[in-house]
């Protein structure tokens, strides 16, 4: 089943456990108890309906009135499979308890961006959603004032059926369902006035919850298909180099192995996509019977490999950026007034710089994909963030059309950008091209973790200039990044300062990168609003107070004509986490930061609190404040902004990639540190700004600020400003 | 490849496997059990996490020669229809977001709650160290963990 549980279910299942066929193992705790327990949450028990009637490529509607709604983007975790369907049900007055939801195919001239990135997919689905569900709404109204004999207008719907008041009779909408499925299509609907929304801002449980906590197979590894073949790659130990020569010979005579061969995802001639970025283009793949004897097989060959370009190291990308931004000159990419001169005039200059290091994605769900390739088909399963691009790029390498290509798109372990770039989907139709057979490519961690499309690595010099009352003169940002600087030149605070300028500097690598969750902000907003706090102190006010003072300009008076933001919103939600977290209250132990960012068209705003205990910190709260506009699904969105929270944290203070002649230096969980339960924060508050704006950006807003915000309190704790990522390098922090 | 009978969920399996086979790839590749979740592969992330005679137990580094005797129980098994209380309280504060995990989260969480019924916060956190969530749902996971020790 694919109904979400609904907590309205809840009263009326009680379905016991032992009841319903006992439970199986001894040692279950709940079998110890001598009173039967019962659920409160059960698979849903509609029953399927016995014909479908298609109203649009979105839903269809059972004789029964059970409605399917279709998710038209890739689930990774950020809810959409959820929220994108509440969508629809909202203007089409479904009533939740009896809507599946389904997965949709890629199909982009019916469904248009299927792609799970850039925090857009509610954002840029919201009006057409809307419109599918109210058009619907609409034919099934037409149908029943048939049915009736009564106009239209004198008809209502809620949960699943239409009123007229005056007759006192009610309809399903599976009665009209058959009859609405022939009705023309309006062009021209009514949307709901937001106030009447029922199921948008209430909060619904994912929709595959009951699923996933069942162990169901649902992510692209679980694909399991008749005659399917394992497959996995081997690729180069260090960037720089390449395949010289194999010797397969050992690994072939090993039981349960198939084939050995080298395949080359970059066909001469071929023009690659934005997403066909891709760390080796050519790799050794061996296919066998099962994963444990491939994966052994794999350890058995034996490749030369040979130097194509330079070895880097990070030692040398850290004197790369340091040699850039201390003697290069840059691309200018904005200039107000004349800084030059204002530094010059200042009674105080604050210059700090702050670096990251390059970050892998680290999916829970390695990089994999099924893949079926024959003569003139092409039949794709797996997890990618990108399927229509994909197509795009099998068309070119397989030499098969599109239109003879398939691709589903499973539920997603994680995605945080590393599945933007499909060329794993690639890997895995080329060998089942060469083996001319069904094949699941699985990576090992340790080929996921040192084959990435990382974060860049960036450092940032920011400097500010004070008069003798503390106000902010002038303003300079000066970025490097590998391959790009993380600057964004017209944001904040660009439009509060008269003397503003940004110089980019971008430096080449042979490390393949790419977007991170948040790209570049994940970066640049902790540096900024690191700083931000430094400069509020050096001007002798309080911090929240310092960024509004910038905001009242940007509001009355802003500089310049292209500010990315709206400066209303934006000190709107610092105003409420200063309310909300009580600041300006000091508690004994506790240590305070705040911070504030935008971006994906969402403004955040939080204050961390920080208690150091046994020399190490520990983050006690975060109130964190939201405006994204209207909220879809309020209990998704609050799990969504948690874990941008934990997950900028966890980056902030501990991870890196760090290369040593090319080489990646983290290859497992072993050396690659992520946040774990005992490090995240022991609560965190979440509070929305309610304005009935159209929605916009949550998978990712929240994960930028927090590093300053956690860093500003640490200052706090321990008198030590933190400049550089992972935090937990600098030794103070451990007492 | 030699032949091994297994206890899985209360039914023998009789598997064909290489004898240093973990149990992880017997229970996915062999017997098509695919909600324990292949993570690290070195005992580092949890998502592999099943029991072993009622203990958690990172089954991608159990050799199945060292399964051979016990009772194993996957996620599949905890529960016949999603009813044990750990999985009821994971639906109570949705605490999955991309889900990979939580198969493991779960299996240790019930594990943990079987041998201590009124854990503290600081013991929650410890039990569950060894399980990570990519996604940053680790204070749903602890909210989690005390229902289900209140409903159980």
């Amino acid at each position: 089943m694919k109904k979400n549980i609904d907590k309205t279910r809840r009263s009326f299942i009680k379905v016991s456990a032992a009841a319903g066929g006992g439970l199986l193992m001894g040692f279950n705790f709940m079998s110890c108890e001598a009173e039967p327990k019962y659920l409160e949450y059960a698979a849903p028990d509609f029953a399927m309906p016995e014909k479908w009637n298609t109203l649009n490529g979105f839903l269809k509607i059972g004789e029964n009135g059970v409605v399917t709604i279709m998710s038209p983007n890739p689930e990774i975790g950020q809810n959409v499979k959820t929220s994108m369907p509440m969508i629809v049900a909202e203007e089409l007055d479904a009533d939740w308890d009896r809507v599946i939801v389904e997965q949709a195919p890629l199909d982009t001239k019916l469904y248009k961006r299927q792609i799970a990135g850039g925090s857009q997919s509610i954002r840029l689905g919201w009006k057409d959603l809307r419109e599918t569900g109210a058009r619907a709404r609409q034919m099934l109204l037409k149908a029943a004032s048939e049915r009736l004999e009564v106009p239209m207008e004198e008809l209502s719907t809620s949960k699943g059926k239409i009123y007229h008041k005056k007759t006192d009779k009610v309809l399903d909408y599976g009665e009209v369902a058959s009859a609405a499925s022939s009705v023309e299509v309006p062009e021209e609907v009514t949307l709901k006035d937001p106030k009447d929304f029922t199921l948008i801002g209430t909060s619904v449980r994912n929709v595959d919850g009951f699923n996933i906590v069942q162990g169901k197979p649902l992510f692209g590894l679980d694909t399991m298909e008749e005659g399917m073949k394992i497959a996995m790659i081997e690729h180069p130990p260090a960037f720089g180099m390449k395949i010289k020569s194999l010797d397969d010979s050992a690994a072939r005579a090993m039981s349960g192995i198939i084939d050995v061969f080298r395949i080359n995802v970059e066909p001469e001639g071929w023009n690659p996509q934005w997403s066909d970025v891709n760390a080796y283009p050519e790799l050794v793949a061996i296919v066998g019977e099962s994963t444990w004897q491939v994966m052994k097989a794999k350890k058995a060959l034996k490749i030369e490999w040979e130097q194509e370009s330079k070895l880097e190291s990070s030692k040398d990308h850290v004197a790369t950026m340091e040699n850039a931004l201390a003697s290069k000159k840059g691309d200018e990419a904005r200039k107000d007034g004349d800084p030059n001169s204002a530094f010059e005039k200042a009674a105080k200059i604050i210059e700090k710089t702050y670096t990251a290091p390059f970050l892998a994605h680290n999916t829970m769900e390695p990089m994999n994909f099924y893949a079926n390739v024959t003569a003139d088909k092409a039949e794709l399963i797996g997890p990618v963030q990108t399927a229509q691009f994909l197509e795009g790029t099998l068309e070119g390498v397989l030499g098969i059309p599109k239109e003879n290509i398939s691709i589903m798109m499973t539920r997603m372990g994680g995605g945080f950008g590393r599945r933007l770039y499909g060329h794993f989907g690639t890997e895995a139709a080329l060998i089942s091209q060469k083996v001319k057979a069904p094949v699941k490519l699985v990576y090992t961690r340790e080929d996921d973790m040192t084959q990435g499309t990382y974060r860049p690595a960036y450092m940032v010099t920011y400097k500010a200039g004070l008069d003798e009352d503390g106000n902010l003169m002038a303003f300079q940002i000066r970025g490097a990044g590998i391959p790009r600087s993380p600057i964004f030149a017209n944001r904040y605070p660009a439009g509060t300062v008269d003397n503003y300028r940004v110089e980019n500097h971008d430096l080449e690598t042979n490390i393949s990168t790419g977007a991170w969750r948040a790209p570049r902000s994940n970066f640049i907003a902790t540096a900024e609003q690191s700083f931000l706090d430094e400069v509020a102190e050096a001007a002798g006010k309080d911090p929240i107070d310092f960024r509004l003072s910038l905001f009242e300009r940007a509001i009355s008076n802003p500089v310049g004509e292209e500010n990315d933001y709206d400066a209303e919103r934006y000190a709107g939600v610092l105003k409420v986490v200063k309310e909300k977290s009580g600041w300006g209250k000091e508690t004994a132990g506790i240590h305070r930061g705040v911070s504030a960012y935008y971006c994906h068209n969402t403004y955040v705003a939080q204050v961390l609190d920080v208690a150091m205990e046994d020399g190490l910190p520990k983050v006690k709260k975060v109130c964190c404040v939201v405006d994204c506009g209207i909220v879809v699904n309020r209990e998704g969105a609050i799990n969504q902004i948690e874990g941008g929270i934990v997950d900028g944290i966890g980056h902030a203070l501990y991870s890196a990639i760090n290369f040593v002649d090319g080489a990646p230096q983290q290859s497992n969980f072993n050396k690659y540190r992520l946040i774990r339960q005992s490090e995240a924060p022991e609560s965190i508050e979440v509070h929305f700004v309610d304005n009935g704006i159209d929605p916009t950006g949550l998978g990712e807003p929240s994960l930028p600020p927090i590093g300053a915000a956690l860093a500003n309190a640490l200052y706090k704790a321990t008198g030590t400003r933190l400049y550089s990522q992972p935090f937990v390098d600098q030794v103070e922090l451990l007492g | 490849m030699a032949k091994y009978k297994l206890n899985v969920n209360g039914a023998e399996h009789q598997v064909d496997v290489d004898s240093d086979t973990p149990l992880l790839w017997v229970l996915r590749d062999s017997l098509k059990l695919v909600g324990t979740k292949y993570g690290c592969g070195i005992a580092q992330c949890g998502a592999c996490t099943i029991h072993l005679d009622g203990k958690a137990a990172r089954s991608c580094s159990v050799p199945i020669d060292a399964a051979k005797e016990k009772k194993i129980t996957t996620i599949e098994g905890l529960s016949e229809d999603g009813s044990h209380p750990v999985q009821q309280a994971w639906i109570e504060h949705d605490v999955p977001q991309c889900g990979y995990c939580q198969a493991g989260q779960i299996m240790s969480a019930s594990a943990f709650l079987s041998e201590n019924k009124n854990p503290t916060d600081q013991q929650i956190l410890d039990a569950m160290h060894g399980n990570i969530c990519r996604c940053g749902t680790y204070t749903r996971i602890k909210a989690a963990i005390k229902t289900a020790a209140k409903n159980a």
